[in-house]
C-alpha cells in the first residue's frame, strides 16, 4: 500500500523542474541591514521614472510657442532667456508638475484599492470616488457659484465623505473585496444620478463651467494646485509605503495575515484612508481624470511581473501615463482640444488590452 | 538540512511501529530535542467564544499539553474551529482568557505572537502569479522589520522548511500550477518558516484525496516527531484523528467530553456520546490504534427501535 504512494510522490517531483530560470528577488545586505529588491520591478520603475522624465520635457517645450528640449533643460537648471524662462517656469512647468503629481496619486491610489479589494475592479473609478469628488464641485458650482479654491475643496469633501460612506456601508467585521465593489458600484450610480440632477438645476455658465470641470483636464494648472499636492504626496506617499509590507501580506487572505502578525484592520483602514485622500487631492486639483487609477496598477503589474501591490511601480505607471496622455491631447487634436482624462481612457484602455491578449496568447491567464 | 528531507521521502516506507509505542517515542525524542528552557503553554481559561450575539461555547477551558500532536475532533458546529480561531488570537473571548506563556494573547504584541504560534486557517489566497519560494518566504514576515526585510537567517529558514516539507524542488515554479496536495505542502512549509514552536492546523486535510490526507498527516507527525513541535488540528475524519494524535479533544456543543490519549479515551460510549453514533471500536490492524467502525443501517434502526419501545 505504501510503495505507490512513495512512487507517486516521486513523479510529481520529477514535474517539479524548475520554469523560471532564476531567483528574481535579491537582497541587498550590509551589517544588520537587508532590503529586498525585486530586479525586475526595480528595473521597470526607473525606466519608467526615464520615460516620465522625458515626456515632461517635451510636453514642457509642445505648445504655440514651441522650445528645443535643450533650451527646456537650459531654462529649468535656470539659465534661460527671459521669455523663455517665463513660459517654462511660469506657464508650463506647473501644468506638468501637476499631471505628474495627479498621475502618481492616481496610480498609488488604484494600487491601494485593487490590493485592499483584491480586485482588479475595485479601483476608485469603479467605486464612485471621482464622482464623489465630482457631487462636492458640482454644489460649489451650480449652488454657490464658489471660486476656483471653493470648487477644489468642494471636491475634496465630497470625495471624502464618499470613501467614508463605502467604508460605512462595507464594513462588517473587517471590508472585504466583492462587498467593496458592489457597495461601492451602488453609491457610485447615486451619486451619478445626484450629480445629472444638480447639472440640470445649473444656469447656463454654471454648467458651462461644470461639464469643463468634469471633462478632468490640466488646462491653466498652476503653481497655486502644485504645493498643496505636493504637501498631500509627501506625507501620504511615505506612510503608505510604510505599511506596503503589511499589504503584501493581505493579499494571502485576512486569517494567514493576521497569524503572521499583520494588524489586518488597522492596516486597511490606514491605507483606504491614504488612497481615498489621494483619488480626492488629485481629483480636487484636476478633475476626475479616468482609467488611470484603474489602468496603472495592472500595467504595472504586468510589466514587473511581480505578484504584491506593487505600489511604487504603479505611482510611476500613473505619472508617466498622464504626462504621456496629456502631450498626446495636444499634440494630436491641436492645443487644448480634447481633455486629458478621454486620452487616459483610450491610451490607457488600448494599451491594457494590448497586454491582456499578448499574455492569453503567452498562457499566462 | 539532508535529515528532514531524507526522512520526509523514507518515511512513509518504513512499516508503522504500533501506535501506543509509537506515540510514548515521539514524545521522549521530542523533549530531547528542544530545550528545556523555553515553556510554551498554550491554553483556554473559562472562555466564552461566539460572533455577535451567537455564543457557541461557555466557560470552555483547554489546555495545549507542550510537544503534543493534538486533535480536536467533534460533529459539526461543536465550535472546534472557533476554539481554534480563540486560540489563535483570531477571535477574541467575550469572557476569559486565551493564554500564551503565562500572558493574555490578547494583549501581545501581534508579532511577538507570530513568533510564537502559527495558523495555517481553512481559507487561504495564494495571489496570482506568486512562485512557491515567494510564497513560503512570506511566512517570514513576523521576524522581518522595515530595514530587515530579508536577511541570510531568512534565506536558509526557507529553504529547510521547503526541504522537509518535500517542495524544495518546486520553488521556482508557481503556486496556481501545483495539486492540490503539493499547494498544502507548500502552504504547510510557509507555517514552518515562521518558525513556531506552536502550529494551529484548521482542518489540514480538508479538498484532499484519501492519499494527500495521509500524506499531509505524516508530514505533521514528521514535524511533531523530528522537530520537537507542538501540533494542534482540527481534523473531521475521527480514525485518523486516533492514528495520529497523542492527544485528543472531543467536542460536543461547545464542551469538553472527553480529552486523553487516543487509546485511553476512544470508546464506542463516546463516540455515541459525541457524535451521536452507533458504533464498535475495534484495534487498527496497521497501528494499533482505535479504530471506529460505524453499526450498520439496519442494527441502527432496530435499536432505535428499541429505544422506542422500552420508553
Amino acid at each position: 500500500m505504501t510503495t505507490p504512494r512513495v512512487r507517486s510522490i516521486r513523479t510529481a517531483r520529477g514535474r517539479g523542474a524548475p520554469a523560471l530560470p532564476a531567483r528574481r528577488v535579491r537582497a541587498v545586505r550590509t551589517g544588520g541591514l537587508s532590503v529586498r529588491l525585486d530586479v525586475r520591478a526595480f528595473t521597470v520603475t526607473v525606466l519608467l521614472l526615464v520615460a516620465a522624465a522625458a515626456a515632461s520635457v517635451v510636453l514642457i517645450g509642445t505648445g504655440d510657442f514651441p522650445i528645443p528640449a535643450g533650451d527646456v533643460l537650459r531654462t529649468l537648471a535656470g539659465d534661460g532667456s527671459p521669455s523663455q524662462e517665463f513660459i517654462v517656469n511660469d506657464l508650463r512647468l506647473p501644468r506638468v508638475l501637476v499631471g505628474l503629481l495627479v498621475g502618481a496619486s492616481l496610480g498609488l491610489a488604484g494600487a491601494l484599492f485593487q490590493s485592499v479589494s483584491r480586485n482588479p475592479l475595485g479601483s476608485p473609478d469603479v467605486l464612485g470616488l471621482g464622482q464623489g469628488a465630482t457631487a462636492g464641485a458640482l454644489i460649489m458650482i451650480v449652488l454657490f457659484s464658489g471660486s476656483a479654491t471653493e470648487v477644489a475643496l468642494g471636491a475634496l469633501v465630497g470625495g471624502l465623505l464618499t470613501g467614508l460612506a463605502i467604508y460605512l456601508l462595507a464594513w462588517k467585521r473587517g471590508v472585504h473585496g466583492y462587498r467593496l465593489v458592489l457597495v461601492g458600484i451602488g453609491v457610485s450610480a447615486i451619486v451619478t444620478a445626484v450629480n445629472g440632477y444638480l447639472l440640470t438645476k445649473a444656469d447656463l455658465v454654471d454648467a458651462a463651467r461644470a461639464v469643463v470641470w468634469m471633462t478632468g483636464s490640466l488646462n491653466g494648472r498652476d503653481w497655486a494646485q502644485v504645493w498643496p499636492l505636493l504637501i498631500m504626496c509627501a506625507v501620504l506617499v511615505p506612510l503608505v509605503l510604510g505599511n506596503a509590507r503589511g499589504l503584501r501580506m493581505m493579499e494571502m487572505g485576512d486569517d494567514v495575515s493576521y497569524a503572521l502578525g499583520v494588524s489586518v484592520e488597522r492596516t486597511r483602514l490606514l491605507l483606504m484612508v491614504a488612497a481615498v485622500l489621494l483619488t480626492a487631492g488629485a481629483t480636487a486639483a484636476a478633475g476626475p481624470v479616468g482609467f488611470v487609477a484603474l489602468t496603472a496598477p495592472q500595467l504595472a503589474r504586468r510589466l514587473t511581473r511581480s505578484p504584491g501591490p506593487n505600489l511604487v511601480p504603479s505611482m510611476c505607471m500613473g505619472a508617466t501615463l498622464l504626462i504621456v496622455a496629456d502631450w498626446a491631447s495636444q499634440r494630436a487634436f491641436g492645443a487644448d482640444q480634447l481633455p486629458v482624462g478621454v486620452v487616459t481612457g483610450v491610451l490607457g484602455g488600448v494599451y491594457l488590452l494590448w497586454l491582456l491578449v499578448t499574455e492569453r496568447k503567452a498562457g499566462r491567464i | 538540512m539532508s535529515g528532514p528531507a531524507d526522512a520526509a521521502v523514507s518515511g512513509p516506507v518504513k512499516p508503522a511501529a504500533p501506535g501506543p509505542k509509537n506515540a510514548a517515542r515521539a514524545n521522549d525524542q521530542a523533549h530531547e530535542n528542544t530545550p528545556r528552557s523555553t515553556v510554551n503553554r498554550l491554553s483556554a481559561d473559562n472562555v466564552t467564544l461566539g460572533y455577535d450575539q451567537r455564543v457557541i461555547a461557555e466557560k470552555l477551558s483547554v489546555e495545549i499539553p507542550d510537544h503534543s500532536f493534538t486533535v480536536i475532533v467533534g460533529p459539526n458546529a461543536c465550535g472546534k474551529s472557533t476554539l481554534l480561531r480563540a486560540l489563535s488570537r483570531m477571535l477574541k473571548p467575550s469572557a476569559g482568557r486565551v493564554l500564551l506563556d503565562g500572558q493574555t494573547i490578547q494583549s501581545m504584541p501581534a508579532k511577538k505572537v507570530a513568533r510564537a504560534l502559527g495558523l495555517l486557517p481553512q481559507s487561504s489566497i495564494a495571489p496570482d502569479g506568486i512562485t512557491v519560494g515567494d510564497l513560503v518566504g512570506r511566512g517570514r514576515y513576523p521576524h522581518q522589520g522595515l530595514l530587515r526585510q530579508w536577511s541570510a537567517e531568512d534565506e536558509r529558514v526557507v529553504r529547510e522548511s521547503m526541504a522537509s516539507t518535500g517542495v524544495a524542488e518546486l520553488a521556482d515554479r508557481y503556486v496556481d500550477e501545483l495539486s492540490g496536495g503539493q499547494r498544502q505542502r507548500v502552504w504547510i512549509a510557509m507555517a514552518l518558516a515562521q518558525q513556531t514552536p506552536l502550529l494551529l492546523l484548521d482542518e489540514p486535510t480538508t479538498y484532499l484525496d484519501i492519499q494527500h490526507q495521509i500524506d499531509v498527516l505524516d508530514l505533521c507527525a514528521e514535524l511533531h516527531e523530528t522537530q520537537g513541535r507542538t501540533l494542534v488540528a482540527v481534523l473531521h475524519d475521527l480514525n485518523h484523528a486516533a492514528r495520529y494524535a497523542t492527544h485528543l479533544i472531543a467536542l460536543r456543543g461547545g464542551e469538553v467530553i472527553a480529552e486523553g490519549a487516543p487509546n485511553d479515551i476512544v470508546t464506542a460510549e463516546l463516540v455515541e456520546e459525541v457524535f451521536g453514533l452507533r458504533c464498535q471500536v475495534i484495534e487498527d490492524p496497521e497501528t494499533g490504534t482505535p479504530l471506529v467502525v460505524p453499526a450498520a443501517r439496519k442494527a441502527r434502526v432496530r435499536a432505535a427501535a428499541a429505544a422506542v419501545e422500552g420508553s
